[in-house]
């Protein structure tokens, strides 16, 4: 009940600012447009580029329009907050309070996604939809499974996300290792260019990284391209990432708080 | 005495720039990583387009190393502008914090300070990248006096162009201080547009590119000068050679829509 609290509260906190969600579902929708017809240019060329189509690859590009603020691709989101208060110290007080650091900041982010998949992940989706005619989900399955695969890519950019944050325990900053850790986010998530793109054991590469479950899982049960056994195998990937991930915030998290008690009061 | 007043207000950014290098150098670790991150982002940017060509010979007629000659000079173009200029975006962040007010009560032109505040090398990486791109796409070009006076025009009026979108809607913020996105639709916008041979748009898109936001002046029509191509949407061959007046235009709108900004800036009053 307690998580549920603070990701509403999270919700509500994003949505004070409407000037900037209209900003951004304008930009994202001028991006969006940019590739799109990028995109066309390489599909009219090679029209099997990947395993796609034309209309997959323009659908592609409006979900990674729509999934780009919901993942909180270039970083930051609740973890912003963490990193900023292990640099001022109040991440002191955070640490013997009665709930988990994980967990609170996770159902924060959960509330924060929710909020820009209902405004900057619609909105883009729509103006997709009526300038480009993309595609819908393949099936009711591949709807849903949309949905599960999607909340496993917020939870697992979290995690990274979190880590990255972790690093202030030790830089004091986390701004050098987040730009770095969004470079790759980018890249290797197949915002900027799909990953089945990829050649040899650079896509082998991507396609095994923890960032492939940002855009290129979702977007391909959204397109149909997993179905059956494959389906629960991409979920699975979503899955194992998730739990090694936070498993991993957890050590980085108990290893942090030592850290803390040396520096002292 | 117009000369000496530029010369006082270049010499104050300067030094407002050098302040905050030797801060960044407080944190040598986070700046190392900001730096390297930025080169990073830019140079994985162009892995982008290459492994884009590991499925085309061309695209919409353009050779990977034409493509790259769009991409470094508009890149070095973009990346000039933001390292002299990309603070101008957070004037949205001075308003609300009532910095702004602080700023306009110093004997030193805003805009000034507000450019070289928060003054960071770190874009410095892109710059590099960039650089690398655009010398490997000019051995591709067939040099003449002429072509090498363009290449050169087109990186000053590039750099321009990319100021004047920067500083101009910046100032939307004066208005809106939340709707900071808003500007990066065309500034981020217009310089991923010039990375792709504009030939894949729409003609109602290009003269958008041409004549609105006037990105095409960055890099595609110099660019088709030093290729020695023809205009694929058939617009005159003057405009290949239109670079500064494009340049000089969009700065003079943006310090116009500057000064409107500062007259209509009333701080926030707390």
């Amino acid at each position: 009940m307690l998580h549920v609290a603070i990701a509403a509260r999270a919700f509500r906190r994003y949505s004070t600012y409407r000037a900037a969600t209209l900003a951004g579902i304008f930009t994202n929708s001028v991006f969006g447009v940019i590739y799109s017809y990028a995109y066309i240019a390489l599909w009219r060329a090679n029209p099997t580029a990947g395993g796609y189509d034309q209309q997959d690859a323009v659908t592609y590009v409006w979900l990674g329009q729509a999934l780009l603020m919901t993942i909180a691709l270039w970083g930051g989101g609740s973890t912003d907050d963490l990193a900023e208060r292990v640099r001022t110290g109040d991440v002191a007080i955070d640490l013997y309070r009665p709930v988990g650091l994980v967990g609170w900041y996770l159902a924060a982010d959960l509330g924060r996604a929710a909020y820009h998949l209902l405004t900057r992940g619609f909105g883009p989706t729509v103006i997709g939809l009526v300038v480009f005619d993309i595609a819908l989900p393949a099936s009711p399955v591949a709807a849903l499974a949309f949905g599960l695969s999607l909340v496993l890519a917020v939870v697992v950019s979290f995690a990274i996300r979190f880590l990255v944050a972790s690093t202030a325990f030790w830089l004091l900053d986390q701004s050098g290792v987040k730009v770095m850790s969004g470079a790759f986010a980018i890249f290797f998530s197949g915002m900027m260019l799909p990953l089945v793109l990829f050649p040899g054991w650079l896509g082998t590469l991507a396609t095994a990284l923890p960032w492939a479950s940002y855009v290129q899982v979702p977007a391909d049960v959204w397109l149909g391209k997993h179905t059956g056994t494959d389906l629960v195998a991409a979920l699975g990937f979503q899955v194992l990432w998730a739990v090694v991930l936070l498993a991993a915030c957890h050590t980085v998290l108990s290893l942090a708080t030592r850290k803390v008690v040396v520096q002292g009061g | 005495m117009a000369d000496a007043a530029a010369a006082r207000h270049l010499r104050t950014y300067g030094q407002i720039a050098w302040l905050w290098v030797r801060a960044a150098w407080q944190y040598p670790t986070s700046f190392l990583l900001l730096a390297l991150g930025n080169g990073l982002i830019t140079g994985l940017d162009f892995v982008g387009l290459w492994i884009m060509f590991a499925h085309l010979r061309d695209l919409a007629g353009f050779s990977l190393q034409e493509v790259a000659l769009l991409y470094g000079s508009a890149s070095l173009a973009l990346g000039v502008a933001d390292t002299a200029i990309g603070s101008v975006e957070r004037i949205g962040a001075y308003i609300r914090t009532g910095r702004l007010d602080q700023m306009m009560t110093k004997p030193v032109p805003l805009l000034v300070q507000v450019c070289a505040d928060q003054f960071t090398l770190r874009r410095l990486g892109r710059l590099t990248q960039a650089s690398v791109v655009f010398g490997w796409a000019c051995t591709h070009v067939d040099w003449t006096p002429a072509r090498v006076l363009v290449a050169v025009s087109m990186l000053v009026s590039g750099a321009l162009v990319f100021f004047g979108l920067f500083v101009g809607f910046s100032c939307i913020q004066f208005w809106t201080t939340d709707a900071t996105e808003f500007a990066n639709a065309f500034t981020y916008g217009g310089a991923t547009v010039t990375q792709y041979p504009l030939s894949i748009f729409p003609r109602e898109v290009m003269v958008g590119l041409t004549f609105v936001i006037p990105v095409a002046f960055v890099n595609w029509y110099p660019c088709l000068y030093l290729l020695g191509r023809g205009d694929p949407f058939g617009m005159p061959d003057a405009f290949q050679l239109a670079s500064p007046v494009a340049g000089l235009l969009t700065l003079a709108a943006a310090l116009l829509v500057w000064r409107t900004g500062v007259r209509h800036y009333t701080s926030t009053g707390s």
